[in-house]
């Protein structure tokens, strides 16, 4: 697009340390700052520290960007969990993927983060380096298309992220069925977020008052998918939207429930998700995929939190079709990933942050991800409420 | 990763329409919106309509993207790569 970031906008990728202007525009609206003092004035009445978990990192990326973090009381900590999807991608998933990349004339499309990935051996883009042919495409279609482009050639798409993006990659595995498309396979790692925020409670490392859960991903599942974490662990959920504002609400509706000891499902993006979903979506990732334990990074394998292939599409499972089989995770010694998207430890508290770990030299998926955690603190600094180390980890 | 873009349906054909996102066009896959017809606003995730949303929201929507920067906003919409042999956006 030909469209200019703005001038705040720019200055937030390019500062670092310096937290920007409280609602990126400049000004605040009065609707905001009314929310934000109703937020206040909850906090206070509840005394005591409050700790809440976004676990999308769209929402990471747009607490941060807005400066909304440095306006909040200072008993409200938000924590931002498993939800970057190039963050939670097991390094063993990126193995493959480079492995499948040395194949003679295969051809590897991805997401644009996912190439950046350190794995035990390099990235993809290193192994682009070395003469592998990694694309980067920004939708599943175009990949399906390069098989169309190049008959001679073999197309892997490396089919990661939420339910968001799994409904795409399972029409374009029916669309290659349909169309008899042969040189066309998936390395499915798509994954699940309820599973893995019932992990996280069940793994009990993390004291939580209540998630923030995420949009776009509940435009697909519908805000009913959380039921079960509001009542097998009493935990309040409030589905939000990506904008500020309508992510202040939500910790507002958070602050409610907790104050008056309550915990129930609530959709404060309602525009845009509904109670069940969207219905096309859930029958085409049923249709191809069925839900199996997968690993996460750094948290090991989460019982049904991931979807593998229904045996009847089993030739478009790239590991089957070039008898791949997955290894172990050596993650980066002195990588605090896994603490980092548990919400237990903060980017700042390891050791390579900033120093031997930055953006443009990333050594765990935490910074490579634009929406990863690490690389949002170091994009957007580190505002003075949240730098407390104590956090409240049990 | 999970960002999703509005955009205005201009142009369908079967499953398939050129959508406006606030002036770049693009073609998106209908096939998990089939309900969405031109002039609709849909919200759209890495080349596919995951929603219909309202005009307003739509526009408040924008009102925010416009802050971030625009390469997030691409991907997101399913603008194609750079090193991505562009699809038939505009037939
Ligand atoms: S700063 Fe780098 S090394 Fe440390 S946890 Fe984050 S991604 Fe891992």
């Amino acid at each position: 697009m030909t469209r200019n970031a703005s001038p705040a906008a720019k200055a937030g990728t390019q500062r670092r340390g310096a937290e920007m202007a409280p609602v990126a525009s400049g000004a605040v609206s009065p609707a905001f700052a009314a929310e934000l003092a109703g937020v206040h004035d909850l906090a206070a009445r509840i005394g005591r520290q409050i700790q809440l978990m976004e676990v999308c990192g769209t929402h990471t990326v747009s607490i941060f960007r807005s400066g909304l973090r440095s306006l909040l009381p200072p008993n409200v900590r938000l924590v931002s969990g498993p939800g970057c999807p190039v963050c939670v991608t097991a390094q063993r998933h990126i193995d493959a993927a480079i492995r499948l990349g040395t194949i003679p004339d295969t051809l590897i499309a991805t997401y644009g983060d996912m190439v950046r990935v350190p794995g035990a051996m390099g990235s993809l883009q290193e192994q682009r380096g070395r003469g592998a042919d990694v694309r980067v495409v920004t939708s599943a279609r175009a990949a399906l298309h390069l098989a169309g482009l190049f008959p001679d050639r073999h197309v892997v798409f490396l089919g990661v992220g939420f339910e968001t993006t799994a409904p795409a990659t399972a029409a374009v595995v029916l669309e290659a069925r349909r169309l008899g498309i042969g040189n066309f396979t998936v390395l499915a790692a798509h994954k699940l977020v309820v599973p893995a925020m019932l992990a996280l409670l069940a793994g009990g490392r993390v004291r939580l008052d209540g998630f923030l859960c995420p949009g776009h991903v509940s435009i697909i599942t519908g805000a009913d998918a959380y039921r079960p974490v509001v009542e097998r662990f009493r935990m309040p959920c409030v589905v939000a939207g990506f904008e500020p504002l309508g992510i202040l609400r939500a910790l507002s509706a958070l602050l409610r429930q907790v104050q008056a000891g309550a915990a129930r499902l609530e959709n404060e993006y309602s525009v845009a998700v509904s109670a069940s979903g969207n219905q096309v979506a859930r029958r085409l990732i049923e249709e191809v995929f069925e839900t199996a334990a997968a690993p996460w990074r750094a948290l090991g394998e989460i019982p049904e939190s991931g979807l593998r292939f229904r045996p009847a599409f089993r030739s478009f499972d790239a590991l089957e079709r070039f008898g791949i089989v997955l290894g172990e995770d050596e993650d980066h010694a002195g990588c605090r990933c896994g603490e980092v998207i548990c919400g237990t430890v903060l980017p700042t508290e390891c050791r390579l942050f900033g120093s031997v770990c930055t953006p443009l030299r990333p050594l765990g998926p935490c910074m490579v991800s634009s929406e990863g955690t690490c690389s949002a603190w170091y994009k957007y600094g580190t505002p003075p409420a949240a730098r407390a180390p104590a956090l409240e980890a049990v | 990763m999970c960002l999703a873009v509005p955009g205005q349906v201009v142009e369908r054909w079967a499953d398939r329409a050129v959508v406006d996102f606030q002036g770049n066009r693009a073609e998106v896959s209908l096939q998990l919106t089939p309900e969405a017809m031109e002039r609709d606003w849909v919200l759209v995730h890495a080349g596919f309509a995951i929603t219909r949303i309202e005009e307003r929201d739509a526009l408040e929507t924008w009102a925010y993207l416009r802050q971030i920067p625009a390469a997030e906003v691409d991907d997101a919409a399913g603008m194609p790569a750079t090193d991505e042999v562009p699809h038939d956006a505009k037939r």
